[in-house]
């Protein structure tokens, strides 16, 4: 017999290859059993957390932390491991998982994912193991940082780090253009968008590399540009989520100023231009200021808050959650684990990376106790002042189906002669279905 | 009268033989098979842990989807260019490698070593060098030609990727291309040429018809992979701009993967298996029509 229509059964088993893993373990049900003082399990459990984070610093605390539990707690767990996966791929690779059957007892989540996580059903509601731990100081907790993950009473998620976005500065591309120190211009209430167009522009002129990087932006994740929308009180959409806001003025001045720094100033690397402000290739950078870790002492840094929009100067954080998934073996223990992990003792070692939600631990010197790259003023300024009145990025229960469709209508826009007003329009018209939905 | 000992073993071995290759395909082929079609008739969120039964929902779904629509023309669009220009140009090689001239194995080699490396290292080479500023539009900026953003414009998009899977697989169908033509028996090219045939003459009428059983197959092979194409755009355009390089097989994970619809992705599975099995139906009955003799 002839190869040919082996090749195409062939080709049909690998189309059906999506099912393959599916198959095999589909359906696993979770009982959604309520979190509370867990039961002494017949045996130790094992638990399994999912992170985006592969820097051992950060994995070595978590180790350290979780190994105190197991030796405290030897009945309840005989170890927890941290799984990374990478940050591209993370929420993909955990609904995989969870559709395989093989849900981890606790996962990261990201803020975009947040409400479609929390309304889901998947997580158990944390709030009565909180509170009910002792020497837990629940209401510790910053209200305005667990807002977006909680449904009604309930708590469904942990926010590990409210990391406020500021922007890195490397002093040395800057001085050596003859431009002014984005901290005086702080200092002097001079700080704008314009100014940091300006000054990056000049840099970039004169050091033949990048002004200013959106990082993690790249032209594709386009809610990291809430960063810079934000100071014109620009929103994609209603804060209740069922209205495109893409064509308020606000939003068609503050993507006009966006795309005119881009293709006009060269201010901003271009679509399809790669530059790593902490290798170097870039004068300024937008990010979490949880981002230090990456600094080196190869060239001199500052860091500054966001800065001031027409609408004024308007801070954004960017949340991560540790949920506890229903699905999970042991959610019971996962959550009295998670109780543990985030205690004002550990919470205050984790604060060396992500700014805990806490107010106690939220000033200047805890945190640069914590965190030695940065000066407590830098701190206090960045982080204490920002983590109270911030917003954060958009969030969505339909998030992934309006992110993918935002990316395609915004692609129009990221061309010289691009129309934003009729981009903008587009934009709306093609996600207001999904926000009805 | 049953049969004898000695027989009775010789099925047992022979049946454990093909144990392993049954087995498996029933396991990884057969299996998923079915069970995406079971799952095209469900609603399956796994975020929600739901799977509910509705029917032929799915596939009503399909049919006002514009965004399947989109992909269906991307594919198309992806598949005609792959397999003209893919195949076009293997025949061409293949012709040059057919002379016996110096430093064809160089060649040969140059053009097949694609095929042996890793498709997504092969993808991510090529995402720097289609950059804005990358190696292709430096070189294209020595010849005094301004090269588009590549990956950013939607036409140029598409040709990108087109050309990437090009060069990937162009060695493969020029080897088997290759083969073919030194099959072609010397005597038959003297005949024709002592009747007076000139060079495209011969191709035409002597070598064509006694390649066509490798045009075939080669046009199955490169048709189907067309169908199948996803990592080079997961890695080169992610699908955009906007929707133009959004191919049938990653609408199909971005349904699952990225929205959790795994019952109307399932759905998608079924129309793409569908697909692939007409093509390749119409392609081997209509074989008779031009292909000279069976391989």
């Amino acid at each position: 017999m002839s190869a040919h229509p082996t090749r195409a059964r062939r080709t049909a088993a690998a189309v059906g290859a999506l099912g393959t893993a599916l198959a095999l373990t589909s359906c696993a049900g979770g009982s959604s059993a309520p979190a509370g003082e867990p039961e002494t399990p017949d045996q130790p459990v094992e638990l399994r957390m999912t992170v985006w984070t592969a820097d051992e610093a950060q994995l070595g605390l978590f180790q350290d932390i979780a190994d105190a539990y197991v030796a405290e707690n030897p009945e309840l767990v005989s170890g927890v491991s941290f799984e990374t996966i990478p940050f591209e791929d993370y929420t993909t690779a955990l609904t995989t998982q969870l559709a395989g059957g093989n849900a981890p007892d606790l996962a990261w989540v990201f803020e975009s994912n947040a409400p479609e996580f929390v309304a889901s059903g998947a997580l158990v509601d944390l709030r009565p193991v909180l509170e009910g731990t002792d020497g837990y100081a629940a209401d510790d907790l910053v209200p305005s940082a667990l807002s977006l993950w909680e449904d009604g009473d309930g708590l469904y998620a942990y926010p590990f780090s409210t990391s406020p976005f500021a922007v890195f500065v490397n002093t040395d591309q800057i001085s050596a253009a003859g431009q002014p120190d984005p901290a005086d211009l702080v200092a002097d209430g001079e700080w704008t968008f314009d100014a940091a167009r300006d000054i990056a522009a000049a840099t970039a002129e004169d050091s033949g590399k990048q002004g200013l990087v959106v990082r993690d932006f790249d032209y594709q994740s386009w809610e990291n540009l809430a960063t810079v929308w934000s100071g014109w009180q620009a929103q994609p959409w209603s804060a209740d989520g069922t209205e495109c806001t893409f064509t308020d003025p606000a939003m068609v001045d503050a993507l006009t100023w966006f795309h005119d720094a881009v293709f006009t100033d060269g201010a901003l690397p271009g679509p399809g231009t790669t530059a790593d402000f902490f290798a170097g290739d870039a004068a300024m950078t937008i990010t979490q200021i949880s981002r230090a870790s990456s600094l080196d002492d190869s060239f001199a840094w500052d860091v500054v808050p966001l800065p001031a929009g027409p609408a004024g100067q308007q801070d954004v954080v960017g949340q991560a959650g540790i949920g506890v998934f229903a699905a999970g073996d042991h959610p019971d223990v996962a959550a009295d684990f998670l109780a543990y992990f985030t205690d004002p003792e550990n919470a205050a070692q984790l604060a060396a990376y992500f700014p805990p939600p806490r107010a106690s631990l939220l000033n200047g010197e805890d945190l640069a106790a914590a965190n030695p790259r940065l000066s407590a003023e830098q701190l206090e300024s960045v982080v204490v002042d920002a983590v109270e009145d911030a917003v954060t990025k958009p969030a969505h229960a339909s998030f992934a189906k309006l992110s993918e469709t935002v990316r395609a209508e915004l692609d129009a826009l990221w061309v010289e002669d691009a129309d934003v007003e009729a981009v903008l329009a587009d934009t709306c018209a093609a996600i207001t279905p999904l926000l009805e939905d | 009268m049953a049969a004898s000992a000695a027989v009775r073993r010789d099925r047992l071995v022979g049946y454990t033989m093909v144990a392993p290759v049954v087995l498996g395909s029933l396991a990884f082929v057969v299996l998923p098979l079915v069970m995406v079609v079971w799952y095209s008739l469900h609603e399956w969120n796994v975020l929600a842990n739901t799977f509910t039964f509705v029917g032929a929902e799915n596939y009503q779904r399909m049919v006002a989807d514009p965004g399947l629509a989109d992909a269906l023309r991307a594919t198309v669009w992806f598949s005609i260019g792959l397999v003209v220009v893919n195949i076009a140009l293997a025949l061409l090689l293949a012709v040059l490698l057919n002379q016996r001239l110096p430093g064809t194995t160089t060649f040969r080699t140059f053009f097949f070593s694609p095929v042996v490396v890793s498709l997504v290292a092969w993808t991510i080479v090529w995402s720097f060098l289609l950059q804005a500023d990358g190696g292709i539009n430096g070189f294209l900026s020595v010849l005094g030609v301004e090269g588009p953003n590549w990956l950013r414009r939607p036409e140029a998009a598409m040709a990108a990727v087109i050309i990437v899977q090009v060069f990937k697989n162009v060695g493969l169908n020029m080897i088997l291309f290759l083969a073919a033509l030194q099959g072609v028996p010397e005597e038959l090219q003297e005949a024709a040429r002592l009747d007076g045939a000139g060079a495209w003459r011969r191709f035409r009428s002597v070598t064509l018809p006694l390649i066509s059983p490798t045009v075939l197959l080669v046009s199955i092979i490169t048709i189907v992979g067309s169908l199948e194409v996803f990592a080079q755009i997961d890695v080169l355009t992610g699908g955009g701009p906007g929707s133009s390089t959004t191919v049938l097989v990653y609408y199909l994970y971005q349904q699952a993967f990225r929205f959790n619809e795994f019952g109307y992705a399932s759905a998608i599975a079924v129309l793409l298996f569908v697909i692939v099995l007409v093509l390749t139906l119409l392609q081997w009955q209509s074989r008779k029509r031009w292909v000279f003799h069976e391989l």
